[in-house]
């Protein structure tokens, strides 16, 4: 069996991060692109576990990941209250139909 | 200083007139009898005169009386000095004299006009116009300098414009209004061109002071001959105001004004006003000028006379006795009889505004009629006028015992006397020639009006004496056209008062430039006899700024001529006169001789002098037909010419603004419209990228990422 080292975390991770980024540019659901920015975050504890593992690092990669988790958790709840709001204006929760922004 | 208060009391004669004016002109309508205020502010006038004159020829009469004020400053002017425009006035004997003529005059014919005007339409702007023109005339007189003397002779003129043409409705009197004007404007033209070859001389107007540079043998420019252009220039002045030949043609149109107006004006007093210009300056006039002006004055007396001859209108044989007896005066400035020229412009003024203002009485009793060929006969019917009248024509035809002949006689002296001294005895034969046609053409008026047989039956009847007011004016003038008033003698004019008062002053141009009788030997060192009368006069000098004046002019070798002449000169002129008479009363009186038959004998003369020379059809043809084929070649030149230049210029801009407009539609606004178009098209392209989704915002940061991560990446 290969010897598994840190390149083949990073290119996991990269690989994560595009999946991510790919949903999040990409899916008309709100709920898709909040997946995406799950990926995004996973692919990056990824990285700092792998980073602190072969780094010889201690633990400090697993707590960052932990407050990324946590962080990730927030985020998604406040995302969620975001997206019920938009259902509740829009009676869709299509993204790409959403332009407010602009103005 | 003795006499100021007859610079005062002269002062008032002079401003009471232009205060009558001014109170008739603004409130002669609302008050129909306010002319008499003029009436009484010349009477007051005259008997102030009488008194000036009394105090000034009897108290102080070897004085020159003088006042000037600064008019206003140049300051100081390098190269000249303090330069100051003084107004003063100055009495002497002479201006006393003609202050008294002018008054007298303008009185009389104040009286006079109450009548002759009675019922015109604008009978208070008649006195008042009499006003301003009263004012003008005494301020010529009373002038101490050039520029007042300018200003008034303009004045002068405007108000013979305004009286001449009084009876605007007339075309005819218009006319003769206007070109009055503007044949005087020829002559002021040169005179105020001879003052300011003076005034770049010597930086002043006054006379005295003027004169005075030029006695140190300070001439104009330093040249003889601008001395002699100055004296001709001013010259051109009386010209012009004394109908001189050959601008006399304004004086027989001017009798278009009212006939009292033409006895005042172009009789007594305005048409003096050249001669009496010509004798303050006569001082300064070199010999050659002097030739000059005696030439005008004989060929003026001469041709007016030959045309009167002929003439049927009263009032144009008149007007152009007039011409011809100012000719005599100036002829006598020009042999330098002057004082006989002033002696004549006195008796003639008095004589010829009786003249008028008895042809003005005729002509009111025939209901405005001035042919003499309608009159005859009016002799029964208006005594006081034809006597009046024929002692007139006695004095201006010289006869003995009469004003005119003092003067005349003493005129002609003076020709003869230069005749004598120069050899020139053109001026004289003249002079002798038209002292016959004068009692000739003048016993021809009288005859033709008052004697013999109505021609005019029906306005014959109608005539009758005229009123008190026109008589008395009349009666007073022909009282002093007795020799009495002037000299007890009646042969010897130089024995009176008037004579003797008259100031003599001696020439002041160099030496070399006077005719060889006025050369005085030593000018610096007085003769004997000078310092006797200088010493006499110096007595009565109390003050400082009195002026003495010297009763030496000539030399001794003019004093003989003079009195050579005397005897010789009465003769012929008594003898002329007479002959003159004679001739009238043989063709026009007893009718031995036809007037027609001696016509159609030599139908080219008579038709000369009947058209007067054609003078006036040669100036139509020349100066009046030429000034409008120049203004006509002028508009044209305007129409094409200059109006193509405007019109050029406006075409020029035209274009140039079409081409500018263009320019500014389509680049200046092109490059604006473009900036906003490519803004806008920027814009357009711009906002896409903003269309408010996440999804795009979020795939511009990751590619922006991967551009960033490329382009550093070379530095790793």
């Amino acid at each position: 069996m290969a010897h598994v080292g840190l390149t083949h975390f990073l290119i996991l991770s990269a690989i994560l991060f595009s999946l991510g980024i790919y949903a999040i540019v990409v899916r008309k659901n709100a709920i898709m692109v909040m997946m995406g920015i799950e990926l995004v975050l996973n692919s990056a504890n990824i990285n700092f576990i792998a980073f602190a593992h072969f780094g010889n690092y201690g633990i400090s990669g697993q707590i960052v990941s932990l407050v990324v988790i946590i962080l990730a958790a927030a985020e998604a709840a406040v995302a969620l209250a975001i997206v019920l709001n938009l259902f509740k204006t829009y009676s869709h929760i299509n993204v790409d139909e959403v332009n407010k922004l602009k103005e | 200083m003795p006499g100021s208060n007859l610079i005062t009391l002269s002062l008032i004669i002079l401003f009471l007139p232009l205060i009558g004016f001014i109170t008739v002109l603004l409130f002669g309508k609302r008050f129909s009898k306010l002319y008499n205020f003029e009436i009484g502010i010349l009477s007051a006038n005259l008997l102030l005169t009488l008194y000036v004159a009394y105090e000034k020829l009897f108290v102080f009469a070897n004085q020159k009386i003088a006042m000037d004020a600064t008019w206003f400053s140049f300051g100081n002017i390098p190269g000249i000095g303090q330069l100051n425009i003084d107004l003063g006035i100055e009495l002497t004997n002479i201006t006393v004299m003609m202050l008294f003529v002018v008054n007298l005059i303008s009185f009389l014919v104040h009286v006079y006009s109450t009548e002759y005007m009675k019922g015109d339409s604008r009978f208070s702007r008649y006195y008042s116009y009499l006003g301003i023109f009263t004012f003008s005339m005494l301020g010529i007189v009373l002038t101490d300098n050039f520029l007042m003397l300018y200003i008034f002779w303009e004045l002068v003129g405007l108000s013979s414009y305004l009286l001449i043409g009084f009876w605007y409705e007339k075309d005819s009197a218009a006319n003769a209004g206007k070109k009055a004007f503007l044949v005087n404007r020829v002559g002021d033209m040169g005179m105020w061109l001879g003052i300011l070859i003076l005034f770049t001389n010597y930086h002043t107007f006054k006379f005295d002071t003027i004169f005075a540079q030029i006695g140190l043998g300070h001439i104009p420019f330093g040249s003889e001959a601008w001395l002699t252009a100055a004296g001709i220039l001013l010259f051109m002045g009386a010209v012009g105001k004394s109908a001189q030949f050959p601008l006399h043609v304004w004086l027989p149109d001017a009798m278009e004004g009212p006939t009292p107006v033409s006895a005042l004006i172009h009789a007594a007093t305005m048409v003096a006003a050249g001669v009496y210009m010509l004798t303050k300056i006569f001082v300064i006039l070199s010999a050659d000028a002097l030739t000059v002006i005696a030439l005008v004055g004989a060929f003026t007396s001469f041709l007016a006379a030959s045309i009167a001859i002929t003439q049927n209108d009263i009032k144009k044989v008149l007007a152009y006795s007039t011409v011809s007896q100012l000719g005599y005066m100036v002829m006598a400035v020009g042999v330098g009889a002057y004082t006989f020229a002033f002696f004549h412009l006195v008796t003639h003024a008095f004589f010829k505004a009786l003249l008028f203002l008895g042809s003005g009485s005729v002509i009111h009793a025939m209901h405005h009629e001035q042919d003499m060929r309608q009159m005859g006969g009016l002799r029964k019917k208006m005594p006081i006028t034809y006597y009046t009248f024929l002692t007139a024509t006695l004095a201006i035809s010289g006869i003995p015992l009469f004003s005119g002949f003092l003067s005349k006689d003493g005129l002609l002296a003076g020709t003869y006397a230069f005749g004598l001294l120069t050899g020139h005895w053109t001026v004289a034969i003249f002079g002798f020639v038209v002292a016959f046609m004068t009692a000739f053409y003048m016993f021809r008026l009288v005859i033709m009006t008052f004697h013999g047989e109505p021609r005019n039956k029906e306005k014959y009847d109608h005539a009758h004496e005229t009123p008190k007011a026109m008589t008395i004016p009349l009666i007073t003038l022909a009282v002093l056209s007795i020799w009495i008033w002037y000299t007890p003698n009646p042969f010897n004019p130089e024995a009176g008062w008037f004579y003797n008062k008259m100031e003599v002053k001696t020439t002041v141009v160099p030496q070399d430039m006077r005719f060889n009788f006025m050369k005085t030997e030593a000018p610096e060192h007085e003769t004997a006899e000078t310092e006797k009368l200088n010493s006499e006069s110096r007595e009565t000098v109390e003050g400082e700024k009195v002026v003495e004046t010297e009763r030496v002019m000539h030399s001794e070798m003019y004093e003989h001529a003079m009195h050579e002449a005397h005897l010789p000169t009465m003769i012929w002129s008594i003898l002329l006169a007479g002959l003159g008479i004679l001739f009238a009363y043989v063709i026009y009186q007893w009718k031995k001789i036809s007037a027609d038959e001696l016509a159609k004998k030599w139908p080219w003369l008579y038709k000369f002098s009947l058209n007067k020379w054609y003078v006036d059809e040669f100036y139509d043809k020349t100066f009046i037909g030429g000034t409008l084929e120049f203004s006509r070649w002028l508009s044209i030149f305007d129409n094409k010419v200059v109006d193509g230049i405007v019109n050029g210029a406006a075409t020029l801009t035209r274009g140039v603004s079409a081409v500018s407009g263009w320019f500014d539609t389509y680049v200046v606004d092109g490059l604006v419209n473009f900036t906003a178009f490519f803004s806008g098209v920027l814009g357009f392209g711009l906002k896409k990228i903003q269309n408010g989704k996440v999804q795009s915002y979020v795939l511009v940061v990751v590619l922006s990422l991967i551009l960033l991560f490329v382009m550093f990446l070379p530095f790793f």
